[in-house]
């Protein structure tokens, strides 16, 4: 059962990834881009976390006491966490340049925009 | 990096250059002082929190990143030395606190790349000097700079993320992130198939943030409407510091331990460098916005950078890691020259800078020189690169005849297109007077003097090339040494 | 279990749908909340796999305070999603190779679970071993984290940073208030005043959010939490204020003042320790060297840090979201 589930985690990375990929580059909207960005993101998390766990492991969170406990592991979780952080950074960023691209140019359509003198 | 909250607070504009000014500077002595040692034959390693390596994080200076500090701290330097008029004249002052803030954090961010041995730090500290950089990049008057720079966003994020699914790949099968840790272990990895995968993630990562050809996409516009002292302290060292990563991941991790990635390396990065220099020079040659020009010019100089390292040989790495070093010296005083222009005549267009030859003889002076270094004439530090670049290009078998012509061709087309503008500032009248106010008399002094100093630089570096050479030679070595 | 097999392959299909659907669909705020959601459902799967502390980050930081970001910039901009897709054939090219490849690299991937996998037997036994010895706590993703790779964070801390002043750079031209006009979100003394409901439900929550928010903060070495999660709490429970009575009480609440000194003041803490380190003799961010007992001095660091990344979190968040709530709606 956990091989398929494995598998089945390892699969829907690239289908996260790509649904993320392909809003930034297909999609003319700058929303839609930065939301791309954001699932591109959280599908890497994804990966990390799935590569933590361990079979009948639990949180590393030490207990007192057991000795034989399993636990997963704690390094990914670190990681992720900054890159939860740094990708939040950079979505408040781009929103903030979105705002202000609809000020200067009217519009938050990347043709528009570009028609417009953005280039 | 500490000194960035405390500039935020101060309001004083005054002060807050100060105190970036002196920040930067110190660093600049740091760095200094670790080439020093690093000459001497040291190799100062750091460990962070005092936890050793792979559990912890330590930093690691050696020949190759030494250079790279050298050139972003001084690169940082000088160009608040030179900018602050530039500066007040492109941002509000309510604003600049913040600005400087931003400018420490990319000093920073860029320097802690350069120093770390720990694959995750990277990112980490990637992440800080392209966000940085984006507040840099957006804060000028040209509203233009806005769209330019989301798109720099987005390919830098896609580049980050990318970078960070090739780490988390190769950590999956070595279960480090230390770099020389994980340069021992993925030889003993069972299955290479990941880290394969790994390798092509990693790169392309690394790529978009270098502006690599064609993931250089980003480039022109951002360097172009940024404000002009982000333009000289950006153009001369951020895209090499990602490819400092590149280059040292892909000779460190890479190469040793996947069967023949040496020459899928060359095979994949060769020919785009070609298209690099060819397709960018050639725009270049077109291009009216004085700004922009340069900025092609510069997405063609990554692609000798790229060059050179694809060669694979002493030589041909040596040349790659020195144009590192001579390009950021030239495009800088490029730059600062272009920002001198900018305020003498109000404009960057090649319209705008007619008769800027009479008018101000010291920038167009410096820009001659500088300019000259990035075509490679014999004198200058640029010739050095070329030279190297070269020689190791007709030591090719094979293809070698092919590629020194497109060196020499490129060359040429640089030759072309710095004579438009000297040809626009020297032999031609300036535009009808009534239109701009006409300004009269040099840039501020401190511009144009940092614009010489940097295009002495060129010259000196030309004539007595022994401490980059040195630097880029060991460098060169130690990553050619890693493979078996 | 059998079950949370069958509830993790379930969850994640639904991930994969609803992220399809916030990318096909054409109204922004759908696709907004769409995103949303699928950050709680990732955040519940991160609890599967036994990541209580991402889990509780990304719900916090990634389901929370991204989605009130997100809709505050529509808020000011207002758009449907106009222009149909372009570049489809580049994108959909993409989206095949990268998924061959990965699918390629998932072939020589260790199993799902496996406790022999290289990232459990190298450096991770030596964090879940040693850390009684060296610091004694029992959350060993925080002692990672504040300590062993204690850089990193300050790292982090600094992006967060940078972000703050990035916003604040990029949002600090104001365009002229016209007279009359309003803000748009949270505008100006009112708020939602009149709607009872959610002001007299919301302003219950908001102490026991705080109190929450403190606990997480100060219980990150004993159970999950930390800084970044106490900081994206606390921040929520002053923007829930926020825009139950309006963001100019906000404002007197926690005047910019403030705001600007939790932003530099958290991330200078977290710096004056490591500084700190150094000149009791250690190597930059060594705690052990603050205090007599090394252990006691590792614990000290950290609380001391942990609150030093809490506050510039806060203090960057609610700055953000003043940004744009202060804005006026353009055109």
């Amino acid at each position: 059962m956990m091989e398929f589930l494995g598998l089945y985690h390892y699969l829907v990375f690239p289908l996260l990834l790509m649904s993320g990929i392909y809003a930034v580059i297909a999609k003319r909207n700058l929303f839609k881009k930065l939301i791309g960005l954001a699932l591109m993101q959280s599908a890497v998390f994804l990966l990390y976390i799935t590569m933590a766990k361990v079979e009948g492991g639990t949180g590393p969170i030490l207990k007192p006491g057991d000795e034989d406990v399993l636990y997963s592991n704690p390094l990914p979780e670190v990681l992720i966490l900054t890159a939860i952080v740094v990708g939040i950074s950079t979505a408040a960023l781009g929103l903030g340049i979105i705002v202000r691209i609809k000020e200067e140019f009217g519009s938050v359509e990347e043709d528009v925009v570009r028609e417009l003198g953005g280039r | 990096m500490l000194t960035a909250p405390l500039v935020m607070l101060l309001r004083p504009r005054r002060l807050a250059w100060a105190a970036t000014t002196a920040a930067s500077l110190c660093a600049f002595a740091i760095a200094l002082s670790l080439t020093a040692a690093v000459l001497a034959g040291g190799r100062p390693h750091y460990e962070m929190g005092s936890w050793a390596a792979p559990y912890g994080i330590e930093l690691v200076v050696d020949p190759f990143n030494a250079l790279i500090l050298l050139l972003v701290t001084g690169a940082s330097s000088v160009a608040l030395l030179a900018g602050a008029r530039s500066i007040d004249s492109q941002i509000e002052d309510e604003r600049q606190p913040l600005f400087y803030a931003a400018w420490l954090l990319a000093l920073s961010g860029l320097a802690g790349i350069a120093v770390t041995g720990d694959a995750f730090n990277v990112f980490v500290f990637m992440e800080i000097s392209s966000l940085a950089s984006y507040v840099l990049v957006a804060g000028g008057p040209d509203r233009r700079a806005l769209p330019a720079v989301f798109k720099y966003l987005v390919m830098g994020t896609i580049g980050a993320t990318f970078y960070l699914i090739g780490i988390g790949l190769i950590y999956m099968m070595t279960g480090t992130l230390n770099l020389a840790d994980m340069a021992e272990r993925v030889g003993q990895v069972s299955d290479l198939r990941p880290v394969l995968v790994a390798a092509g993630f990693v790169t392309t990562g690394l790529a978009l943030k270098a502006a690599v050809f064609p993931l250089h996409l980003w480039l022109p516009n951002a360097y172009t409407y940024a404000p002009h002292m982000v333009t000289a302290f950006l153009a001369a060292c951020a895209t090499k510091v990602s490819l400092y990563v590149l280059i040292r991941f892909d000779f460190m991790v890479f190469q040793p331990n996947l069967a023949e990635h040496g020459l899928q390396f060359a095979l994949f990065l060769m020919p785009l460098a070609l298209l690099a220099l060819l397709v960018s020079s050639g725009v270049a040659l077109f291009e009216r916005n004085l700004k922009r020009l340069l900025a092609w010019s510069s997405v063609a100089q990554i692609g000798y950078m790229t060059l050179g390292v694809s060669l694979l040989t002493a030589t041909g790495v040596t040349a790659g890691i020195l144009h590192m070093f001579n390009h950021a010296l030239a495009k800088g005083a490029l730059f600062l020259a272009v920002a001198a222009l900018a305020a003498g005549c109000g404009g960057v267009r090649l319209e705008q800078i007619r008769g800027a030859g009479r008018r101000m003889p010291w920038t167009m002076g410096a820009f001659v020189l500088a300019g000259l270094s990035l075509v490679g004439v014999p004198g200058t530090a640029g010739f050095v690169s070329k030279w190297y670049l070269l020689s190791a290009a007709i030591a090719t078998e094979g293809h070698g005849a092919a590629l020194a012509a497109v060196i020499v061709v490129t060359s040429l087309m640089a030759l072309a297109y710095i004579w438009r503008v000297i040809e626009a500032a020297y032999f031609e009248e300036p535009a009808a007077t009534g239109t701009t106010e006409s300004k009269t008399g040099e840039a501020p002094v401190m511009l144009v003097a940092a614009a010489w100093l940097a295009a002495l630089a060129n010259i000196f570096f030309g004539l007595s090339p022994d401490v980059p050479l040195a630097l880029a030679g060991q460098g060169a070595d130690i990553l050619l040494g890693y493979s078996p | 279990m059998f079950m949370t097999e069958i509830f993790s392959a379930f969850l994640l299909t639904l991930l994969v749908v609803t992220a399809l659907a916030a990318v096909k669909t054409r109204n922004l705020f759908v696709s907004v909340m769409l995103t949303g959601i699928y950050s709680l459902l990732i955040a519940i799967n991160f609890f599967l796999l036994d990541a209580a502390d991402v889990a509780l980050t990304e719900a916090a930081v990634g389901a929370g305070v991204a989605t009130v970001f997100f809709l505050g910039a529509l808020a000011l901009t207002a758009e449907k999603e106009r222009t149909p897709s372009a570049y489809r054939p580049v994108a959909i090219g993409i989206f095949i190779a990268v998924t061959l490849v990965l699918g390629y690299a998932t072939l020589g991937m260790p199993s799902y679970g496996d406790p022999d996998a290289p990232v459990h037997v190298h450096v991770a036994p030596f964090y879940l071993e040693k850390t009684p010895e060296f610091i004694d706590i029992p959350n060993i993703v925080t002692a990672v984290l504040g300590s062993y790779r204690g850089y990193d964070t300050l790292g982090e801390v600094f992006v967060v940073f940078t972000a703050g002043i990035g916003v604040m750079f990029i949002l600090g031209v104001r365009p002229s208030r016209k007279p009359g006009g309003t803000a748009m979100i949270a505008s100006g003394e009112n708020g939602l005043r009149h709607y009872l409901i959610p002001r007299v439900v919301g302003r219950l929550f908001i102490p026991f959010i705080l109190l929450f928010g403190l606990y997480v903060q100060f219980h990150g070495e004993y159970s999950p939490g930390g800084g970044f999660q106490a900081g994206a709490i606390i921040a929520s429970s002053i923007i829930l204020y926020a825009l139950l009575e309006g963001e100019e009480r906000a404002l007197r609440l926690i005047p910019r003042r403030v705001l600007n000194g939790l932003t530099a003041g958290g991330a200078l803490l977290y710096g004056a320790v490591g500084v700190a380190g150094m000149l009791a003799g250690g190597n930059f961010l060594d705690y052990s060297v603050l205090a007599s007992d090394p252990v006691k001095g590792q614990q000290m660091g950290l609380l001391i840090i942990e609150a030093g990344v809490g506050i510039t979190v806060t203090g960057v968040l609610l700055t953000i979201f003043h940004a744009f709530a202060a804005r006026e709606r353009f055109g």
